[in-house]
């Protein structure tokens, strides 16, 4: 569904992502790496919000559409959903106008209703400043509106950072539904347990490329792996 | 206390006159980080549009308009106002877009650049309009029809104009805007741009289109104040950069981006505009020649316990 070849994405002269191809189904894939490899630029990237000045090249095909270095509201309108790290949700909006302003028409497969009905917690916070949700409402609340793009493929920038374990595992329950309910997921997850409960297929990232494609089970059951593409003492010792 | 309450007054008019002229200037702000040195121009021209239309179409007696002789005989009717009014403030909103769309939107987030394009445009627009309408001080005439002045509780006389058609019309240019920004989905999506252009767009929502309907109406309110203006104080080569600076001070009190806070500027600026040229005066020493101080004064005070504005947010 969506197909990444040879994207480039500079900050001003510096090279921030090296050639990244890599393709996404109708699944949740999980994006992993360390600090600073360029996971949130590989999001934005693909979601055409890298900021003034600063450049992609290379392609990103969605069902064959070239969305490759189109400006952000194309790209949304094509059908890539973006959820970005920290939720920036609009401070001066109540969640029902986040969920009002992104103008999703009555026959859309995604309104808001439906977005309520997800997520119960939002249909009783309507009024509510968007900001003065509890982290996890905020994290339905980013969720929500992206999906009011009708999305085919929602690219997740670290969703589940700061939320509570049980907080967690309901997202986690949301992306695999989504998935299975045709969408293709792209989720940058710091978190090895959650990245490996959440995706079949975990890209890794390092210096701004790909470094390899795994699966759970194999980076699950291997320490080394592990420890040289995450930095982290490997899961079966920390636990 | 008569007087009192007439300073008051003419205060508080100018203060409405300063305000619709603020709001645009800080809406188109507050969404797009422009600051629109070329907002004092829009204000001259519309005025100056307005008085040609009505000159033009609705007077008989092709007298110029000279005002320096007081009213010329000529009758106006309440449409002989109000097209001009509208017509001149359409223009306006629509030299407000092509001034984006061909001069600023090519440099989005190049505080510097604007400023000097917008700063550039308003000496060109000034040298113009000299050349075109003249150096003499001149007026839009208010509808023969109404009233020039009502006489309030105590015996105050007062302009008609200034006191009911500015101060109302300020009224309901606020509350409009309060509504617009409020319940309409365009104001939504405005007050989400404040917060995060970057986001909106990710949403699929074309963001150029709505600073196209920004710059639209923060326009069209400058030209809604410089045919107010017009008609209460007059259009004059100068102007431009007066009330551009007053939008600044009012912003700037007010914070930038906030329609509220343009509000509350715009009283404090009125207010301490008309107290300053009449109580200056202690004993033999008058100084009201110097109340221009006074204004920098209340800048200075804001800025010092609120630098970002009594209503501002950190960019």
């Amino acid at each position: 569904m969506l197909e990444v070849t040879g994207l480039n994405a500079y900050y001003g002269t510096a090279h921030v992502l090296q050639d990244v191809s890599l393709t996404l189904g109708a699944e949740p894939v999980a994006l992993i790496g360390r600090n600073g490899m360029g996971k949130s630029t590989l999001c934005k990237a693909l979601s055409g919000v890298l900021g003034p000045g600063n450049r992609v090249t290379g392609s990103v095909r969605l069902e064959g559409e070239e969305l490759g270095g189109k400006p952000a509201h194309r790209i949304a309108k094509a059908g890539i959903g973006y959820v970005p790290q920290g939720r920036r949700l609009f401070q001066s909006l109540t969640v029902d106008e986040h969920l009002l302003i992104v103008g999703a028409r009555r026959d859309d497969a995604w309104t808001p209703e439906r977005v309520y009905e997800l997520f119960p917690r939002l249909a009783e916070r309507k009024h509510v400043s968007g900001t003065s949700l509890s982290g996890g409402e905020q994290e339905m609340l980013s969720i929500g509106r992206a999906l009011l793009t009708n999305p085919k493929v929602l690219v997740m920038d670290e969703p589940s950072e700061g939320l509570a374990p049980t907080v967690v595992e309901t997202l986690i329950e949301t992306i695999k539904d989504l998935a299975a309910a045709g969408m293709g997921l792209l989720v940058v997850e710091q978190n090895l347990g959650v990245a490996t409960s959440l995706a079949e297929r975990v890209v890794v990232m390092v210096s701004g490329s790909v470094a390899t494609e795994t699966t759970s089970q194999d980076l699950l059951s291997d320490p080394e792996q592990q420890k040289r593409f995450l930095g982290v003492e490997p899961l079966a010792e920390a636990a | 206390m008569q007087q009192f309450v007439t300073v008051t007054l003419n205060g508080l008019t100018l203060a409405a006159l300063y305000f619709v002229v603020a709001s645009g200037f800080t809406l188109i702000f507050g969404l797009m980080r422009v600051v629109n040195m070329a907002h004092g121009s829009l204000y001259l021209l519309g005025g100056y549009i307005a008085l040609e239309i009505q000159t033009r179409w609705f007077t008989s007696d092709s007298g110029l308009g000279l005002s320096l002789s007081g009213k010329s005989d000529a009758e106006y009717s309440v449409f002989a106002w109000l097209i001009p009014l509208v017509l001149a403030t359409l223009i306006i909103g629509v030299i407000g877009v092509v001034l984006q769309q061909v001069f600023l939107r090519w440099n989005q987030g190049q505080d510097l650049r604007q400023a000097l394009i917008t700063i550039a445009l308003s000496v060109i627009l000034a040298d113009q309009m000299l050349a075109y309408f003249g150096g003499i001080s001149k007026d839009i005439a208010a509808p023969s029809a109404w009233p020039t002045s009502i006489t309030l509780p105590g015996e105050v006389r007062f302009g008609f104009f200034r006191g009911v058609v500015v101060l109302s019309a300020a009224v309901l240019i606020g509350l409009g805007l309060y509504l617009i920004i409020k319940r309409t989905r365009f104001g939504k999506i405005v007050r989400a741009g404040v917060d995060d252009r970057e986001m909106v767009s990710a949403l699929g929502i074309n963001v150029n289109r709505v600073f196209i309907g920004m710059f639209f109406l923060g326009a069209l309110l400058a030209g809604i104040g410089g045919v107010l203006g017009g008609t209460m104080i007059s259009l004059a080569p100068g102007q431009d950069t007066a009330f551009l600076l007053n939008s600044l001070i009012v912003v700037i009190i007010g914070g930038m981006g906030s329609l509220g806070g343009a509000a509350i500027g715009a009283l404090a600026l009125g207010l301490v505009d008309a107290y300053a040229d009449v109580y200056l005066v202690f004993g033999d020493l008058d100084l009201t020649n110097y109340s221009i101080i006074v204004t920098f004064a209340l800048l200075v005070g804001v800025l010092a316990f609120r630098p970002l504005g009594l209503y501002g947010r950190p960019a």
